[in-house]
């Protein structure tokens, strides 16, 4: 047998996944506690030894890939020029490349930014502003002031090509990666070559710096941050490989304690006659909401969704309701137990599903000229995407995965708003979508059958869900 | 030796005015004559010209107004790049710039009035906006903030 071991080292958890490559199943999963603060070795073995207890021996591994969100995540800091430009396009940049995004700043850097970026504690620093020709001014005294501070973390340079070489100069070694501008052009998004750059950085320097290394012996190397490991699974279903058909456009959500994920494989561009306007938005685009998740950050997640309409939605009582929050956001590991409990995580996963969506997703707006009026779009149109999946624990452990993912679907409440119409509703039931993504580095079609013959489809609803939609 | 930058000039047409055939005729000469144009076309807020410019170092920004609110959507045009720091920035305007019989001495005084340092009364050639750049700039590395008259 040809079997593969995928890993994520979770900032909870050490989860594991075994498949055959030849049958494209799966073996079976494993789990130990994340240990990564003490000795990330006492996870992996824990874990190692639940995989063999549920399927009775190891076999061989031909690969042992991971990914990690452990220690924090990869955090980041994006530095650009212009906040809806090139600050946008290097914040677009980092959060493609799986960053735990913990500050973004515009314009020159004042002593106050430079005191904040120290206590945000990077991992990698990307530093942008200018199209190519451009403005180099500020890029250059962003450069200088970062060389100046005792920041100490890599620095990955994504701006003005034309400032590099000064840019290369002011920051010496801290300067660990020179790549192309995130915005060569006025307009122009080029996210690619600085999304590899950091991935690469976090390869190098990441996974040392955090001690996951030490588990070396057990796997062969951790290729990504898990979110991008995510966003690399989403991508291999989309466009599927020569031979094998993909799903086509998707979006992929996964609503989590701290944060809800939203990804979208699409090119999201105008329908006939439409205007658009803003930056051009990224085919592969992941956006983080730090504000809703399902239990460090309930508090503000039930604020996003207003108390009395999730309390509707729950079918509690708006006191109890709040004392249950409170409950949640204390208690981060709580998986619900009681009817209330459950109401109350389901209300909460459809809110987050519904913003996080929202939130992604672009809109229009009809603006009135002298010659009529006209359509204009800010944002991705993902209306006509093919497939929703969903994925994560509040949605796998859910007893009504339809009811809440399918808040990702256009509302007719809010027209302008351009989410999803008439997709497939599917579930990533054996949480494969990160191993997938690691697995296609090393075995594509392998990893692309295995994602598709695992994905639950969702397609019987309801009949009042089927009126709602409608 | 590098070759001298060449001048970048941001192009667009502003407000809720889709009239985007004269900027595109603007756009393709200036482009011929040999300057860098960063186009952005129809529909565009006075701030989104002022963003471009200050990423793109633009030395020139050429506003074009054929719906008759351009005096509407142009006010403290000046004012935006002086807030994003740039003062000396070349401005021009053009189009069917007022609504109404007014005289075109009047209007021009209105447009020069507001920080802009020419305005192009319809039916105004490209070869005299080209003509404009290339005197403006010239007498701007002369002495700096200085349109030529």
């Amino acid at each position: 047998m040809s079997a593969a071991l995928l890993i994520d080292f979770g900032s909870t958890y050490t989860k594991l996944r075994a498949v055959d490559l030849g049958k494209r199943r799966i073996i079976g999963s494993g789990q130990g506690p994340s240990t990564v603060t003490t000795d990330i070795t006492i996870g992996m073995k824990l874990a190692l030894a639940d995989l063999e207890r549920h399927c009775g021996g190891l076999p061989r591994f031909q690969h042992r890939l991971a990914s990690s969100s452990a220690a924090g995540g990869l955090r980041m800091v994006t530095i650009g020029l212009v906040r809806e430009l090139t600050a946008e396009a290097a914040r677009q940049a980092a959060l493609g490349a799986g960053a735990k995004l913990v500050g973004t700043f515009a314009y020159r850097l004042n002593a106050a930014d430079l005191a904040r970026i120290l206590e945000l504690r990077p991992d990698i620093v990307l530093l942008a502003g200018g199209t190519d020709g451009g403005n180099a001014e500020v890029v250059l005294h962003n450069a200088a002031a970062l060389a100046a501070s005792a920041l100490e973390c890599p620095i990955v340079y994504a701006g003005n090509r034309d400032a590099a070489d000064q840019a290369r100069a002011r920051l010496g070694a801290r300067l660990v990666a020179c790549t192309g501008n995130v915005m060569p052009e006025f307009n122009v998004l080029d996210i690619e070559p600085a999304r590899s750059a950091i991935r690469q950085v976090f390869i190098d320097r990441i996974v040392h710096a955090k001690g996951i290394d030490r588990a070396a012996a057990e796997f062969d190397s951790v290729l990504m941050p898990t979110p991008a490991a995510v966003l690399e699974g989403a991508r291999l279903l989309a466009d599927g490989l020569p031979g094998t058909r993909g799903l086509g456009d998707l979006l992929v959500v996964d609503p989590g304690g701290a944060t809800t994920d939203v990804h979208s494989i699409a090119a999201g561009g105008p329908a006939p006659g439409v205007i658009p306007q803003g930056l051009p938005e990224p085919r592969v685009k992941r956006t983080v909401e730090g504000d809703l998740g399902m239990r460090h950050n309930a508090a503000t997640l039930a604020a996003a969704a207003g108390l009395e309409a999730l309390a509707r939605d729950a079918g509690l009582e708006p006191g109890r309701m709040s004392e249950l929050l409170l409950q949640f956001g204390t208690d981060v590991e709580r998986l619900p137990a009681s009817a209330e409990e459950v109401a109350l995580d389901r209300a909460l996963a459809r809110a987050a599903v519904r913003i996080a969506v929202r939130r992604h997703c672009g809109t229009t707006e009809t603006v009135y000229t002298t010659t009529g009026p006209v359509t204009v779009q800010h944002g991705k149109d993902l209306s006509r995407v093919e497939a929703v999946i969903g994925t994560g624990g509040a949605l796998v452990g859910s007893t009504e995965p339809r009811a809440v993912l399918g808040m990702a679907l256009f509302d007719p409440a809010e027209p302008l708003s351009l989410r999803p119409r008439a997709p497939r509703l599917l579930l990533d039931r054996e949480y494969l979508l990160y191993a997938c993504g690691l697995l296609q580095a090393a075995e594509p079609q392998a990893a692309l059958e295995l994602a598709l013959g695992h994905l639950a489809v969702l397609d019987q609803e309801t009949d009042h869900e089927r009126a709602r939609h409608a | 030796m590098t070759p001298p930058r060449a001048r970048t000039i941001v192009t667009g047409v502003i407000g809720s005015d889709t009239h985007i055939v004269g900027n595109r005729i603007l756009t393709m000469a200036l482009e011929k004559a040999g300057y860098k144009v960063v186009s952005l076309g129809a529909l565009t807020p006075a701030a989104d010209f002022v963003r471009a410019a200050v990423e793109t170092r633009a030395d020139a920004i050429l506003v074009s107004s054929l719906y008759g609110q351009g005096e509407l959507d142009c006010r403290g045009f000046r004012d935006l790049c002086v807030e994003a720091g740039l003062e000396g920035i070349l401005l021009y305007v053009g189009g069917n710039l007022v609504v109404g019989k007014r005289s075109w001495e009047e209007t021009e005084r209105t447009y020069l009035g507001m920080g802009f340092d020419r305005a192009a009364a319809p039916g105004t050639r490209v070869e005299t906006v080209i003509e404009w750049l290339g005197r403006d700039f010239a007498a701007r590395e002369q002495g700096p903030r200085r349109a030529g008259t």
